[in-house]
């Protein structure tokens, strides 16, 4: 992004920001539970093998380098991974405390939330939450701060660390350009032996959730993870265990991240407009007499200083 | 002139073929059929159904309510119990191919009174089938070369075969 582009956006944010910022409280107090006809995937993880033909699709679709180890090496669960600049979703798998339960895999990647915490974080716009419920991203405009990875609340968004002259941050974009624009499922889900994810769109996806819940309650644990978690997420989780231990955080709470920031950041535009006329103001009435004051203070200084 | 009595004779079978009803077919059905027939990164292989119908005995294992025998999963019995048997019971008689194209979800949002909402694609149906019970008899194979051999383009797919990748050093150095 060329400097000057980058001011022009820069004055343009904050001219709408001072006029969301005047009719602040109704912008303030919506929340916005995702696009009408947004799709999802539901991740029913005691479907899943753990055969990690996700990661393989995800690496061919996305162009991804290729990999350290191969795709049907499952010596890679030994360790807990997370997402990175080479791979935009990984299994993990995780042990349940109960001894009767077998391991539990479970993939991840961008959860593609309904209220974006990296697309609220990003200053120039980089991200975009489009109709169909992917959370997109524009390598172009993207100056490097990793400020989405530090909002991540799921700690998704990778960085390309070994691009010395051109990094970028690397997210998985629900196939956007490839499939979902086209009304195709992500590579992921279309290779799934076992269809452990399923797709569709996301109002219907959390109804075969709760359906699956309901008809087997013995095979699941009753929470649907994404359903509400920060305002809801596109990628949607059952499983047969708490969510806690399948490392997924469980006190994020159902506000979305934008609400922590939303009061403050409506004052900022105030404070940019009229604190400088009314402390202005306040500063001149405040000297106007010690001018005077100071003017006799010099005055007599000089005085004294004659003889 | 042979050809087109060829042809003839072809139509007739066919037709033969038709009016034969429903339960007197599926008993024609061959003892070894070809699965994944269309695969890209595995082979086609043989399943051995006459084995199968040795060990499970019950039709319904596999085919729910469709054929052979009475279904036995309290949950279905509830309106199966008296279903007559479906004219086409190979999986993909019900089974979608393709179960997340554009197309079927539009199928399945204009007949939202269907009870069967949550119903696998054909991919799904049959692993799910085959590894399940696998599983829980603790018999048959379970890992994807078992049933089927990896081919070429699926080693390149999985950078594993002579498609490992190298100079990268071993997990024991570490």
């Amino acid at each position: 992004m060329k400097r000057r582009d980058f001011l022009k956006v820069c004055l343009a944010g904050g001219a709408t920001a001072t006029m969301g910022g005047l009719c602040g409280k109704a912008w303030g107090s919506t929340s916005f539970e995702g696009y009408p006809d947004g799709m999802g995937v539901l991740v029913d993880t005691t479907r899943c093998i753990g055969c990690r033909s996700c990661e393989a699709a995800c690496n061919k679709e996305q162009k991804m380098p290729e990999p350290e180890v191969p795709f049907d090496d499952t010596s890679v669960f030994d360790e807990t991974r997370r997402t990175d600049e080479k791979a935009l979703t990984v299994v993990n798998r995780y042990i349940p405390k109960e001894s009767d339960k077998g391991p539990v895999y479970r993939k991840q990647q961008c959860n593609h939330c309904n209220e974006p915490a990296c697309l609220t974080s990003c200053f120039v716009n980089a991200y975009t939450k489009t109709k169909e419920g992917a959370v997109t991203y524009n390598p172009k405009i993207c100056v490097g701060c990793r400020n989405c990875m530090i909002a991540c609340p799921f700690n998704m968004p990778g960085y390309s660390y070994s691009s010395a002259f051109n990094p970028v941050v690397k997210k998985c974009i629900f196939c956007y350009d490839t499939r979902l624009k086209f009304g195709r499922p992500p590579a992921c889900v279309d290779i799934c032996p076992q269809e452990a994810l399923t797709f569709g769109h996301r109002k219907d996806i959390l109804k075969l959730a709760h359906e699956r819940i309901r008809e087997t309650p013995d095979r699941y644990y009753d929470h649907v993870y994404g359903e509400n978690e920060v305002g809801g997420t596109s990628w949607l989780y059952i499983s047969n265990i708490n969510p806690d231990q399948l490392g997924m955080d469980t006190t994020l709470g159902n506000e979305p991240i934008i609400s922590n920031v939303k009061d403050f950041l409506g004052t900022v535009p105030m404070v940019l407009t009229i604190w400088p006329a009314l402390f202005t103001g306040i500063h001149l009435l405040a000297t106007r007499n010690k001018d005077h004051h100071d003017d006799h203070t010099n005055h007599s200084e000089q005085e004294d200083g004659k003889p | 002139m042979f050809a087109q009595r060829l042809q003839f004779a072809g139509m007739f079978v066919a037709l033969l073929l038709a009016m034969i009803p429903g339960s007197a077919q599926a008993l024609s059905v061959p003892d070894t059929f070809p699965l994944n027939p269309k695969g890209t990164l595995y082979e086609s292989f043989q399943f051995n159904h006459a084995k199968h119908i040795k060990l499970t005995r019950e039709c319904s294992g596999c085919h729910h309510h469709t054929t052979g025998t009475l279904v036995e999963d309290p949950n279905c019995i509830r309106c199966h119990r008296n279903s007559s048997e479906n004219k086409v019971v190979q999986c993909r008689g019900c089974h979608h191919e393709d179960p997340f194209s554009a197309a079927t979800l539009r199928e399945k949002n204009s007949n939202r009174n269907a009870y069967h909402q949550d119903k696998p694609g054909l991919k799904g149906a049959m692993h799910r089938n085959c590894i399940g019970c696998h599983t829980k008899v603790s018999r048959g194979p379970i890992g994807c070369n078992d049933c089927h051999k990896r081919k070429k383009a699926g080693d390149e797919f999985y950078y594993s075969g002579n498609f490992t990748p190298r100079g990268k050093p071993d997990k024991g150095e570490h």
